[in-house]
């Protein structure tokens, strides 16, 4: 990342053209396994871009005093604090949503977007900056979270958001719902999906043979 | 004997950490190139987390959880909760094991050192290895348990990669469709995989 990047940019960028998930193949664990349903997406993209953008904003501000052998281990605590208080929120005001969304709130800790941001921007950038680049990336790891989400809750379950959107069989209704979208394998397939779709109408991204 | 074989199952195919509960992609993606390295970081994995998950049990079960220190004697710390702090707890142990172990490979066995020792930092940031941690925690494994578990769900996640890295060396050589070449192919070959460990489910 260059040092001379206008706030729009630092915003919009990773937004589409430099997506985090599927152009930077970071954080790809959670995108996937938090997707079976929209509102489970939602809560885990809104997590994730409260951790990125305070984490960025916290290591910018300190980014002068942190000596550089240590540095790893003092982003490293910031985000885990950041990350236990999106926990204990969770907790408190939705306690059903925190046991489907599991152990993967934690492991936000673990999230290479959330890391590789401190260390490619934050530490280098002001704290403004470093805050749009949080958000940027964070919204550019929800958008595609709530795409497989989508995809995930309607075939799988005909519903959105919960709320019934093809009756199906079972309930009187005509869609017969595709148990395979609500497995594993089917968020792999799309994610692979989406990155065809993007690479193809991207020529630049695609890898040469 | 029963239990521990269906903690196999478990650990290595149903509840395979990379293929049915994502974690450790980054790596699982990045690394999964070349059926050596993938290999290698397979082994790092399965050493790390057979040690961390253990240690990071005993410490949850003797200082974090509720009651916990209950065996000091001190009745103000006999009611302490500390489990809030169990996230930041668990990554501070697997960081400070992890630069253990490469400092203890770097002194007594070279050999394995020079073959492991790029991968170790990589596992740090390794959601498998934090995965580990946690699930244990939520499932409250005991400690013989959690070593079990440790090993085989570590042993899972090396299976898988290398089984990935054998098909993507294949795939060099095949003619895939522009735009699903490289990562895209990988996550189809990695969601076919996930189906094939899935039927393992119901044994």
């Amino acid at each position: 990342m260059n040092n001379e990047v206008s706030p729009k940019e630092s915003l919009l960028k990773p937004l589409f053209k430099n997506n985090p998930v599927f152009v930077q193949i970071l954080g790809v664990c959670s995108a996937l396994a938090v997707t079976t349903s929209l509102r489970t997406a939602i809560t885990m993209a809104l997590a994730v871009i409260f951790v990125t953008s305070f984490s960025n904003v916290g290591v910018s501000l300190i980014r002068k005093v942190i000596p550089g052998s240590i540095r790893m281990i003092v982003e490293m605590t910031i985000i885990a604090t950041l990350v236990i208080l999106v926990d204990q929120l969770i907790k408190a005001f939705s306690y059903d949503l925190s046991k489907q969304l599991s152990v993967y709130v934690g492991l936000i800790i673990t999230n290479c977007i959330v890391m590789g941001r401190a260390e490619a921007f934050a530490i280098k950038n002001k704290p403004g900056a470093s805050l749009l680049d949080g958000i940027g990336n964070g919204v550019g790891y929800g958008l595609v979270l709530v795409i497989v989400a989508f995809f995930r809750e309607l075939f799988g379950f005909g519903k959105l958001f919960g709320i019934v959107v093809f009756p199906t069989v079972q309930n009187g209704g005509w869609y017969v719902p595709n148990g395979l979208m609500v497995t594993a394998p089917a968020a792999f397939f799309l994610i692979g999906a989406i990155i065809w779709v993007v690479k193809t109408f991207n020529k630049d991204m695609q890898d040469s043979e | 004997m029963d239990h521990a074989l269906s903690m196999f199952i478990q650990g290595v195919f149903t509840q395979n950490l990379a293929l049915s509960l994502f974690l450790g992609m980054c790596t699982f993606l990045a690394v999964s190139k070349k059926v050596g390295a993938a290999f290698g970081l397979g082994i790092a994995v399965v050493v790390v987390q057979a040690i961390t998950v253990p240690v990071n049990c005993l410490l949850y079960n003797y200082v974090l959880r509720e009651g916990a220190l209950a065996w000091t004697g001190i009745d103000a710390l006999a009611k302490l909760d500390l489990s809030f702090l169990s996230f930041i707890t668990f990554i501070g142990v697997i960081a400070a094991l992890v630069q253990i172990l490469e400092m203890t490979l770097d002194r007594f066995f070279p050999p394995l050192y020079n073959a492991l020792g790029v991968f170790l930092p990589l596992i740090t940031v390794n959601c498998a290895i934090m995965g580990g941690s946690l699930f244990m925690q939520q499932r409250d494994y005991n400690l013989s348990d959690s070593l079990l578990y440790g090993v085989f769900s570590g042993f899972g996640w090396a299976l898988a990669i290398v089984i990935l890295a054998g098909i993507r060396e294949k795939l060099e050589y095949s003619h895939v469709p522009a735009g699903l070449r490289g990562l895209g192919i990988a996550f189809m070959t990695a969601g076919l995989l996930a189906m094939a460990f899935m039927t393992f489910s119901g044994m």
